[in-house]
């Protein structure tokens, strides 16, 4: 569904992806893990047309999405949780879910997926009225979601849905996420929690230094030796 | 006015300084089809509005969006640049002589009890309140509108969700120009201008948008009322030339005890 191919990006003269290429089939959820400064923020970003690709280039479903900039790439069917959140603080959680349908099916089943969202974060419809930027960080992220959820895409980018939240609320996050692929929902998700991402995923991909060093199912990288040392702590 | 700057101010973070001068290219709009094609400016306020909306738009589109990143020191010289060609442009065309648009409303006054009330004035007043209400609903009830606040909340969270902001931006500019347009032609008739004004007025619509805080519509026209009733009690208690006193005093008081205006708020 989604292929990068050779992907170099970067901010000024620093270069913080080199020669990415990964690959996110229908239906999967694939974690993209490695520590923090590693590129996998400035992979999604990439990938989101919200920064200049240097080289390589990034296919859904065999179109170019490089160089069209945000707006066509979430129209093409890619929804982007960025890294922070990124809400729509002074409006309410309502407005900021329904901002998120700007493609033409989003707007066409607005009704439908922001019932879907309510299913699946009954807390968002509680606080439906309130403003976003006074909800916890945890609402918060659900919003982000249920923000993206709206456009209707086809394959979900996350970054880092767990920063910063408590554990309890990171497995109701996690248990969530798994319900959005189980309904048909692509998944592509950055995660530094290297042991949540590894059991929700189904494949992953370990970014070093803006490189590729090692990638699988992510049954087989939960037991490999050199993801155990650098990234469990066993 | 301080509508349409306090608009600019709270999407972009642009300030505006060609705002004046914009509203006094509303007001020459407002004495060309009054003179020309005889049409009363309370009638031709939309056009001037249309008008400075398609300006608003092409200095948002050609000047303002290429350096959109750059520092505020940038933006606000860019906008003083603007300011100066309108002015310059507007003295070549129509002269420095005031000028003035005769409307057969301005004349007339209603005998209220034992006051009188100028019915041009009243006109203004009441299609001020509904164009700022027509500004509230669309900012509030309509998609646009609300991809519009959404970018003034959060720039990268609009283009997260693929929002086209520039082609937002372009928009809020052009209603706010459109607000200084229709506003230029409301008060062509009570207002003697010429083209040097544009500059007064910005200083007044600034003080009025720092008074109410910088990016609030109530605040822009509760801002606008404080100012005028300043000016108008300075005007009546002191002499008419020290009018201006009373509202840079309010200006002065807010900042002491209110920095973020009245109905600001404090951005971290």
């Amino acid at each position: 569904m989604l292929r990068l191919e050779g992907v170099e990006a970067g901010y000024g003269d620093v270069v913080a992806v080199r020669s990415v290429s990964l690959e996110v089939r229908a239906g999967e959820i694939v974690a993209l893990i490695g520590s923090n400064g590693a590129g996998k923020t400035t992979t999604l970003r990439a990938i989101a047309g919200l920064l200049p690709l240097r080289r390589g280039s990034v296919e859904l479903e065999g179109r170019r999405l490089n160089g069209l900039g945000s707006a066509a790439v979430v129209r093409a069917g890619v929804a982007h949780v960025p890294e922070g959140r990124q809400l729509f603080p002074t409006m309410t959680v309502g407005e900021n879910l329904e901002l998120g349908a700007r493609t033409a099916e989003g707007r066409a089943y607005r009704p439908q997926t922001l019932a879907r969202v309510f299913d699946l974060f009954p807390r968002l419809a509680e606080r439906r009225a309130q403003l976003a930027g006074t909800l916890s960080g945890g609402e918060q992220q659900m919003v982000a979601i249920g923000r993206a959820l709206m456009a209707r895409p086809r394959l979900l980018m996350l970054d880092e849905p767990s920063l910063g939240l408590a554990p309890v609320v990171v497995g109701s996050i996690f248990a969530n996420l798994a319900a959005i692929n189980r309904d048909g929902l692509t998944i592509l998700l950055v995660e530094q929690n290297v042991l949540r991402a590894l059991k929700c995923s189904h494949r992953a991909y370990v970014l070093e230094n803006g490189t590729i060093t090692l990638s699988g199912a992510s049954a087989t990288l939960l037991a490999d030796e050199r993801i155990k040392r650098a990234y469990l702590g066993r | 006015m301080a509508v349409g700057l306090t608009l600019i101010f709270g999407v972009m973070r642009v300030v505006n300084f060609a705002h004046g001068d914009m509203m006094v290219w509303g007001m020459y709009l407002a004495f060309v089809l009054a003179t020309r094609a005889g049409l009363d400016p309370y009638l031709a306020f939309p056009v001037c509005a249309v008008a400075l909306f398609a300006l608003g738009v092409v200095v948002q589109r050609g000047l303002v969006d290429p350096i959109i990143e750059a520092p505020h020191e940038m933006q606000i010289l860019l906008m003083l640049g603007v300011a100066l060609v309108l002015e310059n442009t507007a003295l070549l065309i129509f002269g420095p002589e005031p000028a003035r648009v005769r409307s057969p409303l301005a004349r007339l006054a209603w005998e209220v009890g034992p006051l009188y009330v100028d019915v041009a004035r009243l006109v203004t007043f009441a299609v001020a309140v509904v164009l700022t209400l027509a500004l509230s609903l669309f900012l509030y009830r309509t998609d646009l509108g609300r991809l519009i606040r959404a970018s003034a909340d959060n720039h990268y969270g609009a283009l997260v969700i693929g929002a086209d902001v520039r082609r937002i931006y372009a928009t809020a500019f052009g209603i706010g120009a459109a607000c200084v347009g229709a506003a230029g032609a409301l008060v062509s008739p009570i207002l003697p201008f010429q083209p040097p004004t544009g500059l007064s007025l910005s200083v007044t619509s600034f003080n009025i948008v720092i008074i109410g805080g910088m990016g609030s519509l109530v605040g822009a026209f509760i801002g606008g009322l404080l100012v005028s009733v300043a000016e108008s009690l300075g005007a009546v208690f002191l002499r008419p030339s020290l009018k201006e006193l009373f509202s840079f005093s309010l200006l002065i008081v807010i900042l002491l005890f209110r920095p973020a205006g009245l109905f600001g708020k404090r951005t971290p």
